[in-house]
């Protein structure tokens, strides 16, 4: 049950693809082989935002449409979705489309490069939310950049959007149904193969065929957001082949909450994982509203940001303090770990061959716990941490009871700031004793100075966050926040 | 715009005339993805793509260079390397012969372009470079000026000196006395289109190259060079950049000139786009300076006399360096009065990337100077930072000469200044954060209110001229052409204002054209904020004549005298009857009356003299001020922008709405260049922030929480400028000073303002908490939160 062609949508179009490089990018596609030139690269990293694309896609019978990166994105992964791009969009009397004409009268172009990527961004905020509250429209402009106009037009122009249309009247609402019964048609529960040597791809059908698949051939790439690899195509032009996209796995994609644990799927990206972690976790919401920005958020999935095990990927310290658990697959087996245990050293996880990252258990804190996590960035949305702290502390007539500490950014792997526990668990809670554990961060920790800070800048602040959580545990406030709501 | 409209020939104005708010030209397409820059063009048949080799080292001798397997990867079809140039090998803008298109026997800094492959795809071209092998002897190399000594190490081009009274006596004579250093970063254009050219040959020498880049005609002129032909075989073209902030006016030459010999020599188009990262790597960027000052002063904070030396970085060749470093020092008094004044320029040669033009062009880290004193005054006194300022501004009967012996005439700081700190309720929001930071243990609160006084004109005098060609067709509809180039600034709209304005016929009448070195010859860049004093005044001029020409063809088919022949909006008035516009230009074509003119334009009463250091450099000055408020966290030197509020003025302004978005524009892109842009090299000499993961430009949510911006409706040019409005480019960008200024009003109230932060640039969290952590360390009694 094989085919060797894909199936999406392009705007209007049906597109059956079968002569496809694991590694092309969607951006390359759009611009090489179909001249769809609105959608620019200014980057070819997701940082930018300049080749923003919508990609809608079926999830649980609705379809959602996600602004995602199209110069990191791979058209291999686009099996079943429908491609959305600035050419597609237009007014319901042909003309300019609501987010366009704001566009035009606030302002909101200068070089006009960027400006198709800001449209198609601010398309998909005024889809899921036509009245947007300032704090809403940054974060959705979180993976756009512009150089020229200070964005003051912009916001503007994404403020006053739902004065010039309804959304329920955009083609891409009202012919909804339509395009469910295009892209369910498209569903044939085949597995994809296509090319092969250096130019081979799957993408399997099911879980368990992607089980099969990654037994048989251990030394494929599993791909799903790819945020991380789609750089090690355009900056660096390794070999990924073969690839294995899974970004299509449902089974791959779920959320479910018990009591006191979230099993997250390891396809699950940020932006679904929201939900059910910022909701049962509310110390986590300010964390997620900054890793990336919307577009890569949409991709990235918490599965990939632990599997490829970098030493600032912004999940893992909060879940290892949480005490969070992975279930690795390989064939029919599984086994669960601790997430902590997964981390070997940099670069080395605990990952066999042929195995996979399939789902993340993640314990909600008990009551009375005192849960917090910081990052640190040079610039604060869109950036890459510094240094990042979780604290995970029960704290009961006064004293420590227990402590889970783990940082980003401070050692060649996410890791627990163990001899700073042990100087806080059977002390009492005050600022002695947190002063007597920051001197315990060097037994710890031993940063390196690099072009995001310096090692010195790193061990202040990691020794300053403790302090920072002591503080606001005693009701003081010890940091600056653009906003104290949540977005 | 696309369709022909019917004038309205009752109209009782045009539309889209000077002062009024009207869109960007290119508004519509830009939203829509339907506006073509470069790469977007149609790509003709077998083209051909270039990619660039770019050095491993930061300094050394190439022993060997290897480049077979580049030469037989998949797809190339040639390698080029410096013997492959026709004609001179080198693409100095200045004529200092110091800047090789392609290596020559040594490399001077990591990421030096060395060789070129040219293959079927751009990718083919990207993959086979990486399959160069090149053998170097390394050699000692600098990346960092903070151990160079201006007198002995090695400069790039020749310092100037600027000096008026004795300084030194000065400051030796004053009851007060401080000396200091601080260091302000560099930064990264970070246009978000990258270089990009695509040259395609013609017939005999000839070739054709459309360039992102703000300098048409120094782009021929090096690609004319490069191929060793005359410039009338060379045509660029460029009808929108994707942003350019100075980054591309001479940087652009280096992928024209290598695109163009490769077409010429393989007779099939080329187009070279690097990969963002080679972008970063490989083109310069704003200097970074090191500033040593020494200032005397009175017990007011009036200041007796200054000594400034500002050295910079600025890489491997001089490039724009010498007229960059000149701006600095012309900008050390910003607008401030010093009795007597030495400010010397140092432009160190290191082994990095030559830095260029950017937006201020030396300017900005020429006012960072005089700010700091001034700060560092009002800290040695106790006194509010903005008291010292107002002691320190210009006067306007005396007090008004500048160190470079030029008269400050249209000096309006002090009320721009009153005015600003009225609307910003300056007084009792200095109270409000006093209280505020005595309750506050963690969380500082600063404020700053720094002015902006901006010299406008190319200190080069010869690049103060303009051209513009106008056509009017029988219909009416007129096409218009001038040297300036379309980055994002909203030039080419101003300049149709203009024309429409003058003809007094819709804009939509008006058909905007690409930039092109075949129609307007021998232009200046766009550049030093001049793109509508200067076009917009060659394109009036062109406009007039034919204007003239008009009436005096109607003077004498209809009788009338020539104050009879009125242009009302579409129409026009002939004694007593009225005709529309199209009528009389059809008319006159009938009566064989030159229906096209080139104008002219070149900036009057300036002039310099740089061996003397006097001379009058600028034509006017453009006047603003900003108050900024922040908040730090003293843990972590996180901090966010509170409230701006910034009065700017434009003269009369063209187009409110276009300048706007400039001063909104170039507010925060000064802010990020003093907070969060931060340009990193290693110990091997290379920079490690060369993309946006690295590299932090400002982000929608980094605009102060608080924006307010207003124009100064009351200013107007003191000089017959076009239509007395003022240049907007480059002033607002230093309004951003006055976030650096709050940052470090924030970090000095850890100590209750007992130690100077003495913050360098760019005020990164990190450098903000290391600020807190000096101010604490020095405070008798240590803080018992935070800290190492």
């Amino acid at each position: 049950m094989t085919r060797s062609h894909l199936h999406f949508l392009l705007n209007g179009e049906n597109v059956t693809l079968s002569d496809v490089r694991p590694d092309e990018t969607l951006l390359d596609f759009l611009r090489l082989r179909r001249s769809l030139k609105g959608t620019k690269e200014g980057c070819a990293e997701g940082d930018c935002g300049a080749c923003t694309v919508l990609v809608g896609r079926l999830s649980g019978g609705n379809l959602v449409y996600e602004g995602v990166n199209s110069c990191i994105r791979f058209t291999g992964s686009l099996d079943g979705c429908h491609v959305v791009t600035i050419e597609h969009l237009r007014g319901t009397d042909g003309g300019l489309h609501p987010v366009q004409q704001a566009m035009v009268d606030f302002h909101g172009s200068q070089c006009g490069f960027c400006t198709p990527g800001f449209v198609m961004s601010l398309y998909g905020l005024w889809m899921r939310e036509p009245n947007p509250a300032d704090a809403t429209i940054e974060k959705a402009l979180q993976g756009n950049l512009c150089r020229c106009t200070g964005y003051e037009a912009i916001m503007r122009a994404a403020r006053a959007v739902s004065h010039y249309g309804e959304a329920g009247r955009d083609p891409l609402v009202s012919e909804r149904a339509e395009i469910i019964a295009r892209l369910k048609a498209m569903r044939d529960g085949k597995r994809v193969e296509i090319g092969a040597g250096k130019e081979r791809f799957v993408v399997p059908a099911s879980l368990d065929d992607l089980a099969a698949v990654v037994e048989t051939e251990p030394n494929a790439r599993v791909v799903s957001g790819s945020t991380d690899v789609g750089l090690w195509v355009t900056k660096h032009f390794r070999d990924i082949s073969p690839v294995v996209f899974i970004g299509g796995l449902d089974e791959l994609r779920q959320v479910s909450e018990a009591d006191d644990v979230i099993t997250i799927g390891a396809g699950v990206s940020y932006t679904d994982a929201y939900a059910a972690l910022a909701g049962r976790i509310p110390a986590l919401r300010p964390l997620l509203d900054r890793i990336g920005g919307d577009q890569v958020r949409n991709m990235g999935t918490i599965g990939g940001n632990i599997a490829n095990g970098s030493p600032i990927g912004d999940t893992p310290p909060p879940l290892i303090a949480l005490g969070a658990e992975l279930t690795l697959r390989k064939g029919d087996a599984r086994r669960t770990i601790k997430l902590e245990d997964f981390f070997i050293d940099y670069g080395k996880q605990d990952r066999a061959a042929g195995e996979f990252v399939e789902a993340l258990h993640v314990p909600v804190p008990e009551d009375g716990m005192l849960f917090a996590v910081h990052k640190i960035t040079k610039r604060r949305d869109e950036d890459i941490t510094a240094v990042l702290g979780a604290f995970h502390l029960r704290i009961e007539g006064g004293s420590v009871v227990s402590a889970r500490i783990a940082y980003g950014g401070m050692a060649a792997i996410p890791k627990r700031a163990l001899a700073v526990e042990a100087k806080l668990v059977g002390q009492p809670w005050t600022v002695e004793t947190v002063e007597a554990a920051m001197m315990a961060f060097e037994s710890d920790y031993q940063p390196i100075s690099d072009m995001r800070a310096s090692g010195d800048y790193r061990m202040i602040v990691a020794r300053n966050l403790l302090m920072r959580v002591f503080l606001e545990s005693e009701g003081e406030t010890a940091h600056v926040a653009r906003y104290e709501v949540a977005r | 715009m696309n369709k022909h409209a019917q004038p309205d020939l009752q109209a009782a104005g045009i539309k889209g005339g000077v002062a009024s708010d009207q869109r960007h030209d290119s508004a519509h397409k830009h939203v829509t993805g339907s506006a073509v820059y470069i790469d977007d063009f149609p790509e003709p048949a077998g083209l051909l793509h270039g990619c660039l080799g770019l050095s491993a080292i930061a300094n050394g001798r190439i022993v060997s260079m290897d480049l077979s397997a580049v030469q037989v990867a998949s797809g190339v079809v040639a390698v080029l390397t410096a013997s492959d140039v026709p004609g001179v090998n080198d693409i100095s803008p200045t004529g200092r012969h110091d800047e090789p298109i392609l290596a020559e026997g040594e490399v001077l800094f990591h990421g030096q372009p060395v060789f070129a492959v040219i293959a079927q795809t751009r990718e083919a071209a990207r993959r086979a470079c990486k399959l160069a092998k090149i053998e170097y002897e390394e050699r000692p190399f600098v990346t960092d000026i903070g151990d160079l000594d201006a007198e002995a190490d090695k400069l790039v081009t020749p310092p100037l000196t600027l000096k008026r009274g004795d300084a030194h006596e000065a400051i030796a004579a004053a009851p007060r006395r401080l000396k200091g250093h601080m260091r302000v970063g560099g930064q990264d254009h970070f246009y978000l289109e990258g270089h990009i050219a695509l040259a395609i040959p013609g017939e005999d020498d000839d070739v054709t190259v459309h360039s992102s880049t703000q300098h048409p005609s120094e782009v021929q002129h090096m690609v004319a060079h490069a191929l060793g032909v005359a410039s009338h075989a060379v045509t660029v073209e460029i009808r929108r950049l994707g942003g350019g902030f100075g980054g591309k006016e001479t940087q652009s030459n280096q992928f024209a000139a290598i695109a163009a010999i490769a077409a010429k020599k393989l007779k099939r188009a080329v187009k070279i786009r690097p990969d963002r990262d080679d972008d970063m790597i490989a083109t310069g960027k704003r200097h970074d300076f090191i500033i040593d000052y020494e200032v005397g002063f009175d017990d007011d904070g009036r200041i007796a006399g200054v000594d400034f030396l500002y050295g910079a970085r600025c890489g491997f060749s001089s490039d724009l360096s010498g007229p960059v470093t000149d701006r600095a020092l012309f900008h050390c008094d910003n607008s401030y009065f010093y009795p007597a004044v030495k400010a010397r320029s140092a432009p160190f040669f290191t082994n990095t990337v030559s830095n260029t033009a950017f937006r201020g062009f030396g300017g900005p880290q020429g006012m960072m100077g005089a700010e700091r004193i001034i700060d560092e005054i009002a800290f040695v006194l106790g006194k509010d930072p903005l008291e010292v300022r107002k002691a320190n501004f210009y006067g306007t009967g005396d007090r008004n000469v500048t160190p470079y012996h030029q008269t400050v005439e249209d000096n309006i700081v002090h009320r721009i200044v009153s005015e600003l700190e009225a609307s910003a309720d300056y007084a009792k929001r200095r109270a409000e954060i006093d209280a505020f930071n005595g309750e506050s243990r963690i969380v500082k609160r600063g404020l700053a209110l720094t002015p902006v006084k901006f010299g406008i004109s190319f200190t080069a005098t010869h690049f103060n001229q303009a051209g513009a060609l106008v056509h009017v067709y029988t219909d009416g509809s007129v096409h218009l052409n001038h040297g300036g180039t379309e980055m994002g600034q909203g030039l080419y709209v101003k300049v149709a204002q203009v024309v429409a304005e003058e003809f007094q016929i819709d804009i939509d009448q008006v058909k905007i054209t690409a930039t092109t070195t075949d129609k307007v010859p021998n232009t200046s860049a766009t550049a030093a904020s001049s793109g509508s004093d200067l076009n917009g005044m060659a394109a009036q001029n062109a406009a007039r004549q034919i204007k003239d020409r008009l009436c005096d063809f109607a003077a004498k088919k209809y009788g009338l005298e020539k104050d009879q022949i009125i242009f009302l909006p579409n129409r026009v008035r002939l004694g007593n009857q009225e005709i529309p516009f199209a009528d009389l230009v059809k008319q006159a074509y009938m009566a064989r009356v030159q229906l096209s003119a080139a104008g002219f334009y070149k900036t009057p009463k300036i002039h310099w003299d740089r061996d003397k250091g006097e001379g009058h450099p600028f034509y006017y000055f453009a006047y603003g001020a900003s108050c900024a408020e922040v908040s730090i966290d003293t843990l972590t030197g996180e901090y966010l922008v509170e409230r701006v509020d910034i009065l700017h003025e434009t003269g009369r302004s063209l187009n409110r709405a276009i300048d706007l978005g400039q001063i909104e524009g170039g507010f925060i892109q000064g802010m990020g260049w003093l907070t969060t842009e931060e340009l990193v090299w290693d110990d091997k000499g290379r920079l490690r922030t060369h993309a946006p993961s690295t590299y932090k430009i400002p982000l929608a949510s980094d605009r102060p929480k608080i924006f307010n911006v207003a124009l100064a409706d009351w200013a107007e040019a003191g000089e017959p400028t076009i239509h007395r409005s003022k240049a907007v480019g480059e002033p607002p960008f230093m309004l951003a000073m006055s976030v650096f200024h709050a940052l470090s009003d924030a970090v000095a109230s850890v100590s209750d303002h007992k130690v100077f932060p003495a913050l360098d640039a760019p005020a990164t969290p990190e450098r903000v908490l290391m600020a807190v952590e000096r101010v604490r360390s020095t405070l008798p009694q240590r803080a018992s939160i935070g800290g190492s």
